[in-house]
């Protein structure tokens, strides 16, 4: 077991590195882009790109630039942006951190609690109309982008019927901290949850539908059926248990990348000013500092996310165990 | 005879099984029926694809309701089941009537230990606490003979071998000590020394419970140890059945010929050559209308395009056009004579 973590701490290390390091590269290999003429601005002079240059310490090697960078961004953790001056690193990250967590999460649980439903409603009613129907609905979910579903909900709930009974409780765009506001907390987010979780519950529940019907064909199916159990205590304990290991494999590559800021779209709609939109700003305006924060933050979490998976496998599945 | 006096357990009458393909309905069974006597055991043989299987999945209510036609009648101790509600049925499943699937590598969930799905089965049809079912999941662990009950139990399927999986499987079968145990090849994943074992198991079993058994195998030799009844299956149609002495000492029907021929002495001179039969056997969709075993049959005649006719001979019966005046001298023919002796 402590073997297990430490593996996967040096695991997380070196895909942080690996990472942090192609980032920097990338900034700085980018052609055509002298980062200290870029930071200057246009019509500079060139006194002033050459000032920028040493300020910055662009003129130092790169190996040097990465370990002082590196340093100042864990260590001392007064690395600030390279385009806002003054805006420090890591507390942007930390205050946006659970903007995201709270809108990846709570949307996973719906589409966790969605996906399962569908899949086993679906694949126990194979072939009939309620299944047809509920893959239709799943894959107008899938197909909707989410900007735009998001914009609809919110014309619907901020403007159209806003002031009917139905979204007269909805507050106005943006963020309640959970432990100032949790109602309000909770308010602001219910529509951004099921917006975010109407793609994965489509996908979620079109897959593990699949994967229950195959498991039907399996012989321990009928073994659990001659021994005279209910039809629910086959789907739940036999069919739907040995199902799982692909959903919970998809769900730690989702739930990693969207902590790590692939959300981006449902929070630029919902006014929601989480990682997504932090690493989106960075990206346009070439920022490398808050660049590297975001990216490492995402690769923590999508490295946390895949431990956390391997843990449940291990917990469903005997065979994953070994010795 | 003995069995004669036992009640009816089962009575197949007319069962025909059909499948959705896609090219209409497609028939894998064909007018099959059968009985069996409590405490009996009957055995079923037939070349691969002939049926075996999917007639005993079909009444036992495991097939695909979607996909599959099932006809004819089965009637459990009297009462018809095949029509049963599925809660009723249930009931029947696992309790009355045990099942002992063909291939023990695949037929346990992968996810629990074998004691607790042993114990589910117990638990869905008795009252009795988990501590307890646990208890006998050990209990029948070690009376299927696997020699460390108490540690197995708490084994996963995927940490067993085929045979300990076998007996596995087989004590699940009789936890609720079923009165009809169906057993569908249960020693084909086996080696030839635990296939003597499990077969032991099964008259002990049949000694110690008293249950019926419906074993399908295609291992004449084990047909002959143990079966009271034989009923010979191919293309779907039980083409002959009958006691298992009169079937060995005349069968009637030129596929049992074949069957027979194809079994090595055990005593005489051996053979240079076993026989065997030649072509294959059709599949569903290619199944004559007349006698199914009439494009591979040394004596076939045109009037075998035709359905032939059921001749009974004492207590046995075959669908054959040859009837009793030409039949000794056409096995004569086909079967080598130590057979015969
Ligand atoms: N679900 C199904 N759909 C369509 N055809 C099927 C289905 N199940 C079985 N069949 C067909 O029915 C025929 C009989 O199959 P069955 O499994 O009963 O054979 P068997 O006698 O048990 O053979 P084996 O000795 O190999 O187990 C085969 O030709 C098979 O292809
Ligand atoms: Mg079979």
């Amino acid at each position: 077991m402590f073997f297990a973590i430490l593996q996967r701490l040096g695991q997380m290390l070196f895909v942080m590195f690996g990472i942090s390091a192609l980032v920097f590269l990338i900034f700085f290999a980018t052609p055509g882009s002298d980062p200290a003429a870029r930071l200057a601005g246009r019509n500079a002079s060139q006194e002033t790109v050459e000032a920028i240059r040493k300020e910055f310490g662009f003129d130092r090697p790169l190996p040097v630039q990465y370990v002082v960078m590196m340093k100042r961004l864990f260590v001392t953790q007064d690395l600030t942006s390279f385009v806002n001056r003054g805006y420090r690193i890591v507390p942007a990250v930390v205050a946006a951190a659970p903007v995201t967590i709270s809108l990846v999460a709570g949307a996973a649980i719906l589409w966790i609690v969605g996906g399962i439903f569908v899949g086993v409603i679906a694949a126990l009613t194979r072939d009939t109309l309620i299944d047809r129907g509920l893959m239709a609905l799943a894959l107008i979910g899938v197909s909707m982008p989410v900007y735009w579903l998001g914009e609809v909900m919110n014309l619907i709930s901020q403007s159209r019927f806003h002031d009917t009974w139905m979204f007269s409780w909805v507050p106005a765009l943006g963020y309640k901290p959970l432990m100032e506001d949790p109602v309000g907390w909770f308010k602001t987010l219910v529509i951004p949850w099921f917006t975010l979780a109407a793609l994965y519950i489509g996908i979620y529940g079109r897959v593990l539908r699949a994967n229950l019907v195959e498991a039907y064909q399996e012989d321990f199916i009928r073994t659990a059926r001659a021994k005279g159990l209910s039809p629910a205590r086959v789907m739940v304990r036999h069919a739907l248990r040995t199902s799982l290991i692909p959903f919970v494999t998809m769900f730690g590559l989702d739930f990693g990348v969207l902590v790590g800021g692939a959300a981006l779209l449902t929070e630029v709609v919902f006014g929601l000013n989480g990682v997504g939109r932090l690493t989106y700003q960075a990206l346009l305006n070439l920022d490398l500092p808050m660049i590297l924060g975001t990216v490492m933050y995402a690769s923590f979490f999508v490295v946390v996310a895949n431990a956390l998976v391997d843990v449940v496998y291990v917990l469903i599945d005997p065979r994953v165990r070994g010795n | 005879m003995v069995q004669q006096d036992k009640p009816i357990l089962l009575d197949v009458a007319g069962l025909s099984v059909s499948f959705a393909s896609d090219r209409g309905l497609v028939q894998a069974v064909r007018d099959v029926s059968f009985r069996v006597h409590e405490g009996e055991i009957l055995s079923i043989v037939g070349e691969s694809g002939s049926g075996k299987s999917v007639t005993l999945l079909s009444l036992l209510g495991l097939h695909d309701r979607k996909a599959t036609r099932v006809e004819g009648s089965v009637s459990f101790r009297g009462k018809p089941i095949l029509d049963l509600p599925a809660s009723q049925m249930r009931a029947i499943r696992g309790r009355e009537i045990g099942l002992i699937s063909q291939d023990p590598m695949t037929a346990l969930t992968p996810v629990y230990t074998i004691g607790w799905q042993i114990a589910e089965q117990i638990r869905a049809h008795e009252n009795i606490s988990a501590r307890a079912a646990h208890r006998r999941a050990i209990e029948l662990l070690g009376e299927v003979g696997l020699s460390n009950p108490g540690e197995a139990v708490d084994r996963y399927p995927h940490q067993l071998s085929g045979g300990m999986r076998q007996r596995a499987v087989i004590a699940m079968a009789l936890s609720c000590n079923p009165v009809l145990l169906v057993a569908d090849e249960p020693t084909t994943a086996l080696d030839v020394t635990v296939q003597a074992q499990v077969i032991d198991l099964l008259l002990r079993l049949r000694k110690d419970f008293g249950s019926a058994i419906i074993l399908i195998t295609h291992d004449m030799g084990v047909v002959a140890e143990v079966a009271e009844q034989v009923a010979v299956m191919y293309a779907g149609r039980i083409v002959e059945r009958g006691r298992t002495e009169e079937i060995f000492s005349a069968p009637l029907h030129p596929y049992t010929w074949g069957l027979m021929a194809s079994i090595p002495p055990l005593t005489g001179p051996r053979l240079t050559k076993l026989r065997s039969i030649p072509g294959m056997p059709p599949t569903p969709e290619t199944v004559p209308d007349g006698c199914g075993f009439a494009p591979r049959c040394a004596f076939a005649r045109p009037i075998c395009a035709e359905r032939p006719p059921l001749q009974k001979v004492g207590g046995q019966a075959a669908l054959c056009v040859i009837d009793d005046a030409e039949r000794p001298a056409l096995r004569r023919a086909a079967l080598p004579q130590e057979e015969l002796a």
